[in-house]
């Protein structure tokens, strides 16, 4: 486990930026710069219809903590902010950090990694050593919640 | 942007990830009945509304029975439930100084089939054994939640503690992250509530049948994405132990009702 993630350190353009040479079969790489990840994961940008669908799943685990813009569904969580608005809040950048690995912006948040599998206990059988979302779907939801301004 | 670059600061520099659990002060602990809308909270109010008590009824006929080679029956040892069963499943689980650790009232169970009747284990979750743990935890209704006071259990009880504390799954949570700390929260709109054991075996809807604690904590472990233990683990019974320990003066309510 230890050696999955290996942290390279780097000085560039006075922000702190950190490469992750995440697991090379699960994970593609990606560089933290400040509070971001500014490029995206697939190298193309997500699809925002996609994204919508993917918030609204109960299986992708947002709305069981989130509620958001969403008149018509009925079950909605009231344990994290209301998710609209967020693209007013965020750049697309944080916004990416943020879904990949919130604990980076709060080490106590509940909200889960959707992508790292390092650190991670007692997961079960059919989740073990699996990103919560792909690349492709954190790019789709990160144009989504990007569409959400105020 | 501030705001997020600060936070991030203090992600850094704050090595460890701390959980909020600050445990539930005793006088807010509350069960997962005061959580329930009118309609749930009536039919585990009415004994013939209440599909528990077909568990309780066929227990009463289970307790009576004499299922093996020893040719006897709960009854023939144990008389009355009603005056010997009282209070029982309210400390359970119990040291079993034999065994050295602690059993639930399903091993109890098991344990005087195997050694006293000479029957085969009942399975967690079979017909039977709900019927004959819903029976005996009828018996202690109302009654505190009184746990066993051997010191021995202290090591079980602080292992229940920190595998209650402890993150995992793939979605990265603890049972205090929701049970402890969000209980007067919703998650996709259902109530989360303190996670009490006081109403086992319980009803529930969702499952159409009556199912023990440790199926309970199987669906909790599940919904986390974590490895669930297997019937019977010692995890399962220390977790039921500091379950219990957590809500030491609560009354029993089984068989209660949950959505
Ligand atoms: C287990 C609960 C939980 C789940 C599941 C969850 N989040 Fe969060 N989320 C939070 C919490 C709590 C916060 C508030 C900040 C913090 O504590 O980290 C948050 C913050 C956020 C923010 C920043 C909101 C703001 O207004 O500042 C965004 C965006 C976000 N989450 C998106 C998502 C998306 C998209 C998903 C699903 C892929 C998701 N979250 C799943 C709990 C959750
Ligand atoms: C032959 C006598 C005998 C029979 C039959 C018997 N038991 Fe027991 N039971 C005992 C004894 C003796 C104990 C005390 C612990 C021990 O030594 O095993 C006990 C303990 C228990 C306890 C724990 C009580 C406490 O205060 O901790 C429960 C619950 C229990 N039995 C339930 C049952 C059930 C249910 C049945 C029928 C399926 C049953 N027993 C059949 C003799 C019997
Ligand atoms: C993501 C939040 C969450 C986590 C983490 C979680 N649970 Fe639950 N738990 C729930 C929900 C939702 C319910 C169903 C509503 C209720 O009764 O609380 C529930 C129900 C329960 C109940 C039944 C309460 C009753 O009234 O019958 C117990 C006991 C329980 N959980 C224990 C645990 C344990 C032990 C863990 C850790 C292994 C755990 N839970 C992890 C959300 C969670």
């Amino acid at each position: 486990m230890a050696n999955s993630l290996v942290p390279v350190v780097l000085l560039a353009a006075g922000t702190l930026a950190i490469t992750s040479m995440a697991r090379a079969d699960t994970l593609v790489p990606y560089t933290v710069v400040g509070d971001g990840i500014p490029q995206s994961l697939t190298g193309r940008p997500g699809d925002a219809a996609r994204g919508r669908a993917l918030v609204l799943d109960r299986t992708s685990t947002c709305i069981l903590c989130h509620s958001g813009p969403f008149p018509n569904v009925k079950f909605q969580g009231d344990l994290a902010p209301n998710l609209a608005g967020v693209g007013s809040r965020w750049s697309a950048s944080q916004l990416r950090l943020r879904l990949v690995d919130a604990s980076r912006f709060n080490p106590a948040t509940i909200m889960p990694s959707f992508y790292r599998v390092d650190g991670l206990v007692h997961v079960g059988q059919n989740w073990r050593d699996k990103p919560i979302l792909s690349a492709e779907q954190i790019e789709d939801i990160v144009a989504y919640l990007a569409t959400l301004r105020d | 942007m501030k705001r997020a670059c600060a936070m991030l600061v203090a992600a850094l520099l704050v090595a460890a990830a701390p959980l909020r659990a600050a445990e539930i002060p005793p006088d807010q602990r509350r069960s997962g009945y005061s959580f329930m809308g009118p309609d749930s909270k009536a039919m585990q109010d009415d004994d013939t509304a209440n599909p528990g008590m077909l568990w309780v009824l066929d227990g009463e006929a289970l307790w009576n029975k004499r299922p093996g080679a020893a040719n006897n029956a709960c009854a023939d040892c144990h008389g009355d439930a009603r005056a010997s069963m009282k209070g029982v499943a309210a400390r359970y689980p119990a040291f079993d100084k034999a065994l050295g650790r602690p059993v639930d009232l399903e091993q109890r169970i098991n344990l005087c089939r195997a050694q006293h009747q000479q029957a085969p284990a009942l399975d967690y979750e079979s017909h039977d054994l709900l019927a004959l743990s819903a029976f005996i935890a009828n018996q202690s209704r109302g009654m505190p939640i009184t746990p066993d006071g051997d010191s021995q259990l202290a090591p079980f009880i602080a292992r229940g503690h920190e595998l209650f504390m402890q993150r995992q799954g793939q979605l990265n949570l603890a049972c205090a992250n929701c049970h402890d700390d969000n209980w007067d929260k919703r998650l996709a709109g259902a109530a989360i509530t303190q996670g009490q054991p006081t109403g086992y075996p319980m009803y529930r809807l969702e499952w159409q049948t009556l199912g023990s604690l440790q199926r309970r904590l199987r669906g909790c472990m599940t919904g986390i994405r974590a490895q669930a233990y297997n019937y019977g683990a010692p995890e399962l019974v220390e977790l039921e132990l500091y379950l219990m320990s957590r809500a030491a003066g609560m009354p029993i309510e089984t068989p209660a009702v949950r959505p």
